[in-house]
């Protein structure tokens, strides 16, 4: 098998007038966890019911696990496991009634079957509570209940929409140890799409971002990171007087200049050097103590490529 | 295929019973049906008597007990998954789209006809213990095939529109309105009718009509008569059937 779990060559979906997905060209190495990331309404759960073979491409093309998603998605949804918008679990059934009609849906063994069930509650902590109805349950329970569905039958590829969305932090915690440890177990490759970026710089070992259902950037979290973390300077020292700021403002290579906290912030343009600056700070009889890189978080990031994006358009 | 047919029926009987958890939701749940039914199997063959096994009148128990069955639940079976967000993750199973279809279609087919067996039996014995004539009295076998194949062509009738009205509606209220609708529509249109020959139309074209059913229709005899109605129930049936299969396919259902 490929070392791709997962590729996209101008994947389009338009829905009347509407582009969900414009263009979106991915490759996803397997695996790892791959994180999908854009506001609302960006393409993320139309890209994975394109890639499920639930929805036709207006163009363009995807293969999944090497399988063309237009003309064998028969062969995708048995060999990947989904955890999709809603948990899709059976309220009227009890929990592993619910493994059970997924387990024989993926035509498991009966034997592997009950092993299987088993081992994933167990390593849940959800076995004790196997036999009640799914709707006496809580969300944070209910979640990892569907997470243990979508990885039942052992799929080489897990694509999992936004699995910890409209949880507590403690619901999530559990989501995110389930998931690491599942994944590190079993060597499946997953796709999680979220607009958690907390969750994404924690969990995943490369990101996509879109908008508009338009690729903005893609890479390791660290590396994105990089790019927005040398925009960002931090110079302790002062004097900074409004002459120096107003100085510094009317370069083309700052984007924004504030003081605050005994603080000068710059904001740099995209491949700006630090070091013409401090030599006009210096000019301006500043002194500079130190000059420091300030750390972006991958959220810095997002909202950086979110904000370029609408000044751009 | 089997075997994907059987799982989902599997998992549309455990839901059933999963719906009504406590022994007291069980008998809310299926006290009414039953006293209707139980009405249905022991009235009218105690009227008629021993000539039950024979009379046209044993039919009404393989039409109204289908029909009843499956048009109480049909309607949810996918405007309920729908309603429920479950729809998305079975669509995404391994599954087939016929194997689905199928045993949504066939679960609720099958109870009906182990029911309507039931109330046949039951409505036998009723028979052979009120008008005991001395010997067992009981269908004939082409009876008893006529019956059954009624039932089922009945059912599958049921079954196939109810998925396909299922189908388009976002919610199960408004599916089981439309199903309503769509079963009582050929019992009013045929009342209409009826009210119509008695005194809307002239009397030329009324005794025309008598003489057609009693030379026609009343001269053929039961059988053929239902023989007639089965071959036509079985053209409707597969003409829904099919239109339920090129209807229900996963890429379809997001287009609308």
């Amino acid at each position: 098998m490929s070392d791709l779990a997962l590729r996209t060559e101008g994947l389009t979906r338009d829905f009347g007038s509407m582009r969900a997905v414009d263009g979106l060209s991915l490759e996803v190495p397997a695996g790892t966890i791959f994180g999908f990331l854009g506001p609302n309404g960006a393409g993320k759960t139309t890209t994975i019911r394109m890639l499920l073979g639930l929805l036709e491409p207006t163009a363009g093309r995807a293969e999944v696990l090497g399988f063309d998603v237009a003309r064998q998605a028969d062969e995708v949804r048995a060999r990947a496991g989904a955890l999709l918008e809603h948990t899709g679990l059976y309220a009227h059934l009890t929990a592993e009634e619910n493994l059970e009609f997924y387990g024989r849906a993926a035509r498991m063994p009966l034997k592997d079957r009950r092993e299987r069930i088993r081992e994933l509650l167990t390593q849940m902590g959800l076995y004790e509570r196997r036999d009640e109805l799914v709707h006496t349950w809580s969300r944070g329970m209910r979640q990892r209940l569907a997470l243990a569905r979508a990885l039942l039958h052992r799929p080489s590829l897990a694509l999992l929409d936004e699995p910890t969305a409209g949880l507590d932090v403690m619901a999530s915690v559990e989501v995110h140890n389930d998931l690491t440890s599942l994944v590190a177990s079993e060597s499946v490759t997953v796709f999680l799409t979220t607009h958690n970026m907390a969750e994404a710089e924690k969990l995943c070992s490369q990101v996509a971002v879109i908008r508009h259902g338009q690729l903005l950037a893609v890479g390791r979290p660290d590396e994105l990171q990089a790019t927005a973390d040398n925009r960002t300077v931090q110079v302790a020292g002062g004097p900074f007087g409004s002459d120096v700021l107003a100085r510094l403002r009317a370069r083309d290579d700052v984007l924004a200049a504030d003081e605050g906290e005994g603080e000068l912030r710059l904001q740099l343009r995209h491949g700006a050097s630090t070091a013409p600056l401090v030599r006009v700070l210096v000019e301006c009889g500043v002194a500079v103590e130190e000059v420091r890189r300030g750390h972006a978080s991958l959220e810095d990031v997002f909202v950086a490529l979110m904000g370029e994006e609408t000044s751009d358009a | 295929m089997l075997e994907d047919l059987a799982t989902v029926m599997w998992k549309e009987r455990r839901e059933a019973a999963g719906r009504n958890p406590t022994r007291r939701d069980k008998i809310i749940a299926w006290v009414f049906p039953v006293l209707c039914l139980g009405f249905l199997a022991l009235i009218p063959p105690l009227m008629v008597g021993a000539g039950w096994v024979r009379s046209p009148a044993a039919a009404s128990l393989s039409v109204f007990v289908p029909l009843m069955v499956i048009g109480m639940t049909i309607a949810d079976s996918f405007a309920g998954e729908r309603e429920r967000h479950t729809l998305d993750t079975l669509l995404a199973s391994r599954l087939p789209d016929r194997a689905i279809l199928f045993g949504k279609m066939g679960a609720p087919v099958i109870q009906a006809m182990g029911i309507t067996v039931v109330l046949h039996v039951v409505s036998l014995a009723a028979v052979n213990t009120v008008h005991w004539q001395g010997a067992l009295v009981l269908y004939s076998f082409e009876m008893a095939a006529m019956l059954l194949a009624l039932a089922l062509l009945l059912g599958l009738f049921a079954a196939s529109l109810g998925v396909l009205v299922s189908l388009r509606a976002p919610t199960v209220q408004q599916a089981t309105q439309t199903m309503m609708v769509a079963l009582l529509a050929p019992v009013m249109l045929l009342s209409f009718i009826g009210l119509s020959i008695a005194h809307v139309v002239p009397d030329r074209w009324r005794l025309a009509f008598k003489g057609f059913i009693e030379t026609r229709v009343a001269g053929a005899g039961f059988d053929q008569v239902m023989l007639v109605i089965l071959v036509v129930l079985l053209v409707v049936d597969l003409g829904l059937i099919l239109a339920a299969t090129l209807r229900f396919q996963r890429s379809r259902l997001y287009e609308s």
